[in-house]
């Protein structure tokens, strides 16, 4: 099963392969050490340089060291006005994903669950959506939105248009599909017996779904929650089209602000890029097993 | 009943009738005080079109309520203008409120077809020109001529310029600025430099510019419109206005002699551009000029903006672009003027045109040409007492032009602009050789575009 | 557990020992019951049909059409393969940008997958740290690729760019139409491989491990195991992964519009469509027309992709 975690095969004799340090092996390592050093050094580099004052690397270069100031994250944070975005961003991303996780569990269940003639239709269906370009679908989603007029309550733009539904909307529609094919293949690994002694209790679908099925699935959810967590709150396509008022720009998007039409200052870009990779960095940091599991669970079989 | 357009409307009507009158409008003033953030929208004509809602209120009463303006002025400096205009339109006229809703200048003008489809404001800024006409023409702004029964000052080349295809006005301008060769007067004094008038004399004194470690013309292209202004004065001084307005209207051909002509004349001063011009945004290009690095920018005068107010914009100074065709000479320039819309179907429609009236009225503009003074106002009647050296330049430099053009991207239709000539401008720039081949395919595209 | 496949089997509803079971599928369910799992398959789909598929189709229609976006949906004509035609012939970005793609793809075929997979089958043993370097080379993956645009602009600006700070070069690596591509793929091969590595390892976990013994056993050394023994074993992964490869070059867009919108040499089928249908130049029809030359390319991979995919579900 391969909700595995990192740490390695649990039994293979491997023991025995620790111990003897061999020059292959050191090799191995500093290689290793030095690439790993090599991949998070743009990251690095963003980082210290958003702590440093422009006019000092404007005067000294940026192969250079000092110069240190915390002003670059309040004038990031400011300009782009970090406060309002990233809670646009949590009104997207948030119900986005419990959305796409419930619609999804759905499928998979009636998938996973039921043999029908149109199982594998409807799984191709919803993996090939997840596959399409957005920039292909573009012109029909935005007439359609703006055609569709909702109450203003839900919307206060008065259509789907520049509205946080639709954005929310589109994003389940486009992450559903893979949800529904890992959860799917999860789902199928559940026992039938269970299902059996359900219903001979006198258990329904529905009940079945929620009391039985869902908490099983509870790691598998977890991880693509993670996954789709991060997903959601990257996407820089349809937030950029489909949201037009600048109070109403997720963060992600709103980054361009920063590099506005003047004089770029990178320290302040660097600071700004810190800032929105924050959230995502430390989910990832926190819940890595999660994220991990969650991509490979939709690659391997169960 | 029609729908409810507004949130305010849509709370109203829960009003019952026996309060309503006084109350309305404080529930108007709350509604909108609740937080709703964009002025909601008038309906979309995919349902029964019903008659658009009109202001607030009824009758003959003078215009109350709130008006909302749309603006692309996001930086700093101009938004900062623009709320003071408003201010001042609001202590003026005690019943109205002005909603201000800034969108950052490029999504602004990016996003304008979908803007003025789905939910426009009432009024919103907007450039004269080509592309404000194809907005009339396709029914998506409203018709303000009863506004320009009521403006004085505004000259009949500025009206011509905000009348639409039918003959009537749907623009009101409210500044606008010369394209021109800037230069620093402290440099030339010093290097002995005299503003050229010929074409000749202004490759002459590229030459000697650049035996002085100068970039004799800074340039740049990254963001594909600047290189329109450069295009833009060519044709005007070899082929004349009248052409520069037909080819632009898509009736003449790209790949006869005449526009071919420019690209040869343009090949032949590249050498004295910047290069790398396309990698450069047009902020840069400016503090070379800025830095003594470039003796001469050809931009509008939006380049001060680049420089500190005072000392350094006052070392400012322009020349027209020098003259090709000495029976054509140089009366023609470019001189893009900014204004004000009002939208097809405004929620406050009197009130709308009263600002726009306003808009239009010297006291707003002298108002907006202090806050920036790389811009000078179009009423005559505005104050030019105030002007900076630079503005009462740019004045008389305008006034005594013969014809005025806007600039390519909005003397044109604008999918032409944006698709065809700013990639065909680029890979000119990059490589000016095939001249044949590029103005061939701007041609060929020319007619697929127009002919729809 | 043995876990029955019996509902993958045929619909017959007698287990191994020949006894009835009690629940034979869909067909013993309940009104509500019914009504309960229409509901739950017709929700989503509708969204999904909604939202992707009709706008897809929705997309390839327009692309006959000289639209421009403005005025109601019967105004619209149809002009036949003239977009097409157009785009092939008298649109200068269009061979440029199908270039671009065709090296983007190279590009991660030839180095961020097989990076990725050299990464993935070093990380693979029992090395101490080796959490430490997978994490090092899949942190990129959770960063949009939008702000790796952001970040790599420390490193490549011209005038404050770690590079030319170092070198003392005045190349303009974002604004050279020589080099930013390469620029931009080195910035989306630092992102790609992480993910490319993150599947081949789950992958590789579950090759079984009695094949490796049995290589050692006959004496295969590390290199020939793989490429003997693990490699073909993972053939469904690795055209998992060879999908995604293409899929992924072919959505490109995020870095190279925030880097210059796509243009100067970043000029990219994606972006050709955004410019043509976004903002003031609104020419939906022949932008659609580009549309549709992805979505024929991306159906064939999603074919492919599918294919793969089910049949491991049988």
């Amino acid at each position: 099963m391969t909700t595995s975690t990192l740490k390695g095969k649990p039994t293979t004799a491997t023991a025995a392969t620790r111990r003897p340090l061999t020059p292959g092996r050191v090799g191995l390592q500093v290689f290793l050490i030095i690439d790993s050093l090599l991949w998070l050094f743009p990251v690095l580099w963003a980082v210290i340089n958003s702590f440093r004052d422009y006019a000092y690397t404007a005067q000294h270069g940026y192969v250079s060291f000092g110069g240190f100031t915390l002003q670059n994250y309040v004038n990031a944070w400011q300009q782009a006005d970090f406060g309002r975005t990233l809670l646009n961003s949590a009104i997207i991303t948030i119900p986005a994903v419990l959305l796409t996780l419930f619609l999804s569990s759905c499928i998979a269940f009636v998938v996973a669950r039921f043999s029908f003639r149109f199982n594998l239709v409807l799984l191709g269906v919803f993996t090939a959506a997840n596959l399409l370009p957005p920039q292909a679908l573009l012109i029909p989603v935005y007439r359609m939105f703006r055609s569709i007029q909702v109450p203003f309550w839900f919307s206060d733009s008065g259509t789907l248009l520049n509205s946080f539904w639709g954005l929310i909307a589109v994003n389940v529609a486009f992450q559903t599909g893979f949800c529904a094919f890992v959860l799917s293949n999860y789902m199928k690994t559940l026992p039938r017996e269970m299902y059996e002694s359900a219903v001979v209790d006198g258990a329904g679908v529905l009940r079945q779904f929620f009391q039985l099925t869902l908490p099983l699935c509870r790691p598998a959810l977890a991880a693509l929650a993670t996954l789709e967590v991060t997903w959601i709150y990257n996407e820089f396509f349809w937030a950029t089209v489909l949201i037009q008022s600048g109070e109403k720009f997720p963060v992600t998007s709103s980054l361009n602000n920063l590099r506005g039409e003047f004089f770029t200052d990178n320290n302040l870009v660097a600071a700004g890029s810190v800032l929105v990779a924050l959230p995502t960095l430390i989910i990832f940091f926190v819940l890595q097993r999660q994220f991990v599991a969650g991509l490979t669970l939709g690659s391997t079989k169960g | 009943m029609a729908r409810p357009s507004t949130e305010a409307e849509y709370l109203a009507r829960m009003v019952p009738s026996s309060a309503a009158g006084v109350s309305r409008r404080s529930v108007l003033r709350g509604a909108l005080g609740a937080g709703a953030l964009l002025a909601a929208p008038p309906l979309l004509a995919s349902c029964s079109s019903s008659s658009p809602s009109g202001s607030s209120g009824g009758g003959t009463a003078p215009a109350t309520g709130t008006v909302s303006l749309g603006s692309n002025q996001s930086d700093a400096t101009p938004k900062a203008a623009v709320q003071s205009v408003m201010d001042a339109f609001q202590k003026a006229n005690s019943g109205l409120t002005v909603k201000i809703n800034t969108i950052d200048h490029n999504s602004f003008q990016e996003n304008i077809n979908n803007y003025l489809q789905g939910a426009p404001d009432d009024t919103f800024t907007w450039f004269s020109g080509y592309r404000m006409r194809f907005f009339a023409a396709k029914d998506l702004a409203g018709d303000i001529s009863d506004v320009w029964g009521n403006i004085s000052g505004m000259s009949d080349a500025l009206k011509k310029a905000s009348t639409g295809d039918d003959g009537k006005q749907y623009f009101v301008p409210s500044t606008y600025y010369p394209w021109a060769i800037f230069y620093r007067k402290s440099v030339w004094a010093e290097k002995g430099y005299k503003p050229p008038k010929t074409l000749d004399e202004l490759k002459t004194l590229g030459a000697k510019m650049q035996q002085d470690q100068l970039i004799p013309i800074a340039f740049a292209d990254k963001d594909g419109w600047p290189a329109m202004g450069t295009f833009d004065q060519l044709n005007l001084r070899i082929n004349g206005y009248d052409f520069h307005v037909s080819l632009m209207a898509g009736k003449e051909d790209w790949s006869g002699d005449k526009v071919k002509k420019v690209f040869d004349t343009w090949k032949g001063l590249l050498p004295i551009h910047q290069t790398d011009s396309l990698g450069r945004t047009w902020q840069e290009a400016a503090q070379a000029l800025q830095q003594k690095k470039a003796g001469m920018y050809l931009l509008g005068a939006f380049v001060a903006q680049q420089f500190t107010k005072g000392a350094e914009q006052d070392d400012l100074d322009f020349f027209t672009f020098p003259e090709v065709d000495s029976t054509i000479g140089t009366d023609a320039i470019e001189a893009p003027i900014d204004g004000y819309m009002m939208s097809k179907r405004p929620k406050n429609e009197d009130g709308a045109k009263k600002l726009l009236a306003y808009l239009g009225s010297s006291d707003a503009q002298n108002i907006a040409v202090k806050a920036d003074p790389s811009v000078i106002a179009t009423n005559d009647k505005a104050d030019q007492s105030g002007y900076t050296a630079l503005q009462k330049k740019s004045a008389e430099f305008v006034k005594s032009a013969k014809s005025i053009a806007q600039f390519l991207d909005r003397d044109t239709r604008p999918d032409f602009a944006s698709t065809v000539m700013i990639p065909a401008l680029q890979s000119f720039i990059k490589t000016p050789d095939d001249i044949d081949g590029l103005v061939k395919n701007i041609q060929q595209q020319k007619l697929s575009i127009f002919t729809t | 557990m043995t876990i029955t496949n019996a509902r993958t089997a045929a619909p017959s509803s007698r287990d191994r020992a020949g006894k009835r079971r009690r629940y034979r599928g869909i067909d013993q369910l309940g009104g509500l019951d019914r009504l309960v799992i229409i509901l739950m398959v017709v929700v989503p789909t509708l969204l999904l049909i909604w939202l992707v598929w009709f706008p897809a189709v929705g997309s390839v229609i327009l692309s006959f059409t000289n639209w421009d976006g403005i005025g109601p949906l019967s105004s619209i004509k149809f002009i036949g393969l003239k977009n097409y035609v157009d785009v092939v012939t008298i649109y200068p970005p269009f061979w440029p940008a199908v270039q671009h793609n065709l090296i983007w793809l190279a590009v991660y075929f030839l180095v961020a997958t097989p990076l990725g997979i050299f990464f993935a089958v070093l990380l693979d043993r029992e090395i101490r740290g080796t959490r430490i370097y997978q994490t090092a080379i899949y942190l990129p993956v959770v960063l949009s690729l939008a702000l790796v645009g952001f970040i790599w602009q420390l490193i490549y600006s011209k005038d404050q760019g770690l590079i030319n700070g170092l070198t003392g070069s005045t190349i303009d690596w974002y604004g050279d139409p020589r080099f930013n591509l390469w620029a931009a793929l080195v910035a989306a091969t630092w992102k790609q491989t992480g993910y490319v590595m993150l599947l081949y390892l789950a992958g590789l976990k579950g090759v079984d491990p009695s094949l490796r013994e049995a290589a050692k056993v006959d004496g295969a050394n590390e290199r020939q195991t793989f490429f003997r023994v693990v490699f073909p074993v993972m053939a469904p992964i690795n055209i998992i992964v060879l999908v995604i490869t293409v899929i992924e070059s072919l959505r490109a867009f995020d870095l190279v519009w925030v880097i210059n919108k796509g243009r100067n040499g970043l000029e990219l089928i994606a972006t050709l469509v955004t410019q043509n249908v976004v903002g003031e130049a609104s020419r939906i029809g022949f932008g659609s027309a580009l549309a549709t030359f992805m979505l024929i390319i991306s159906t064939v991979l999603i074919a492919v992709y599918l294919r793969i995919v089910m049949r491991e579900q049988r």
